[in-house]
């Protein structure tokens, strides 16, 4: 079940400059766990101790938010588009 | 001349040389300028400020550039209303507004962050600017983008007021409407920010663009005689000015140009987008993002990126924060018109609504002064208020015509109505 997965400019150094990789998983805490196999050391920049997204990363499932879906545990079919962005400021 | 020491992440604490990035590489968090107090102290005075010219690189030690300021030299200093009639309305005894509205040159509160990001963009070699914005920063980056001569983009969310749109266009950026709401904009944003290289506002530049911020509230300071406001009033959206202003407040005492008296900070949201305010009021600060639905569009952010620090600054202040609805909002728009003869947009509104509703639950008291902080013009989202003014009485050319209408609106002359 490969997915793509957009990788932002802090996270690749993990993946040897990749902005865009191919990872598996039936949902993102699968597919975040998948990524720390191939790219040691990416899971601790997404994930806090906890193991929960940190509070400054925003992962998006085909674009939607994954906390307007089921957070980690939000599945994942062939062909999905995931990014993971940093928050941004704005507004006013 | 500059006293900038490098940046600091807010959530890690790890440092930085100075550079054009906007988060952590270890946690994303957002990074921080920081400064030599010691030496602004030293260097930095009253007299030297009143001395400088009335815009807001007159506190240019406190911001991040290193050379001469390069755009936004007539933007800031903009007037420290004091509202006796809203004051009045309101019941309470020393009410301020502080009028962004009329900023240089494109009439919001962004004309002060734009004015540091972009000279900060040129100082690092940048020659094309870009933005996501609600509005506001587009028509602000436009405008000093053309007149500092560089190539500009700017990203909106489909669907904003005309006022806003076209108020970008003129100045001739390449405005990419994005089909979707602000937050859709930030996440493509993000991503096109990393593949062009371009200077983006609010993105790459953010650590030094949110210091622009901070100019508001030294302005407050100084217009009231060297000294805090005991009480401050000023929307959130994405959340950068709120903090940014209680920083601003704290290095002015730091530095020793006012006295420690405290003040205590207040964020305004809209009902149908106040993701802050419900984090708020639960206690917690996990600020969960929510799909926004009002006619505040400029603070129409579902997924505050500063979201966190604003409940942090609100709560180490002793402030608190309010959300209204968007009929309180409209309220709070011609409330300040009528008694003040300002025209705000709905994040103004929402700013005058919420300081009514906090000062009804006693939880802003009626005899010390206090400011809203007026960030965006009304002018610029006419479509928001237009269903609720009046509409203008059409009459034929005749002073007939005239005098009966007159004798219709007239309450003290007691006519049939006439048709008009």
């Amino acid at each position: 079940m490969p997915v793509r997965v957009r990788v932002p400019t802090p996270l690749r150094k993990f993946t040897q400059g990749a902005d865009e990789v191919n990872a598996q998983g039936t949902n993102v805490k699968a597919l975040v766990d998948d990524l720390e196999k191939n790219y040691p050391g990416i899971k601790e920049r997404i994930c806090d101790e906890t193991g929960k997204v940190r509070r400054f990363v925003n992962v998006y499932v085909n674009g939607d938010d994954i906390r307007f879906l089921q957070n980690l545990e939000t599945s994942l079919k062939e062909g999905d588009s995931i990014s993971i962005v940093p928050a941004i400021a704005g507004g006013l | 001349m500059s006293f900038v020491t490098g940046l600091q992440c807010r959530e890690c604490g790890q440092a930085y040389p100075q550079q054009p990035l906007h988060v952590c590489d270890i946690c994303f968090g957002p990074l921080e300028i920081q400064y030599d107090y010691d030496g602004i102290k030293k260097s930095i005075g009253r007299e030297k400020i009143a001395a400088r010219e009335r815009n807001l690189w007159r506190y240019r030690e406190l911001l991040p550039i290193d050379g001469d300021p390069r755009v936004g030299l007539y933007s800031g200093f903009t007037p420290l209303v004091r509202a006796h009639r809203l004051g009045a309305a309101l019941g309470v005894k020393e009410l301020y507004v502080k009028d962004d509205s009329v900023n240089h040159p494109s009439f919001s509160y962004k004309d002060r962050v734009v004015s540091v990001a972009i000279s900060k963009a040129i100082e690092f070699g940048f020659d094309t600017v870009s933005c996501a914005s609600t509005g506001n920063l587009a028509n602000s980056v436009a405008a000093h983008a053309a007149k500092a001569g560089l190539e500009c983009y700017v990203f909106i969310p489909d669907g904003l007021e005309q006022g806003k749109i076209i108020g970008s266009a003129i100045y001739g950026p390449k405005t990419v409407a994005i089909k979707g709401n602000y937050d859709d904009v930030n996440r493509l944003c993000s991503e096109i920010g990393d593949k062009y290289g371009w200077a983006f506002v609010n993105v790459n530049l953010r650590p030094y663009y949110s210091e622009g911020a901070k100019t508001h509230g030294f302005e407050v300071a100084e217009q009231l005689g060297w000294k805090l406001p005991q009480h401050i009033v000023v929307a959130s959206a994405g959340g950068t000015i709120l903090p940014k202003l209680a920083k601003g407040f704290k290095e002015l005492v730091q530095v020793g140009l006012v006295e420690d008296t405290g003040f205590k900070i207040y964020s305004a949201q809209a009902a149908g987008c106040a993701p802050i305010i419900q984090a708020l009021h639960q206690g917690t600060d996990v600020v969960s993002p929510v799909k926004p639905h009002t006619i505040a569009s400029s603070i129409a952010i579902g997924n505050p990126a500063d979201g966190y620090d604003v409940i942090q600054a609100v709560k180490e202040s002793g402030g608190w924060g309010e959300s209204v609805t968007d009929e309180e909002i409209l309220e709070g728009i011609k409330l300040l018109a009528r008694t003040e003869g300002i025209f705000t947009e709905p994040a103004g509104g929402t700013e005058v609504a919420v300081t009514q509703k906090l000062i009804e639950q006693g939880r802003i008291p009626r005899d010390q002064s206090i400011v809203i902080s007026i960030t965006g013009n009304g002018y610029k989202t006419l479509e928001a208020v237009a269903p609720s003014v009046e509409k203008p009485y059409t009459i034929a050319a005749t002073l007939q015509n005239f005098d009966e209408l007159f004798q219709a609106l007239s309450p003290r002359v007691s006519v049939k109505a006439v048709a008009v």
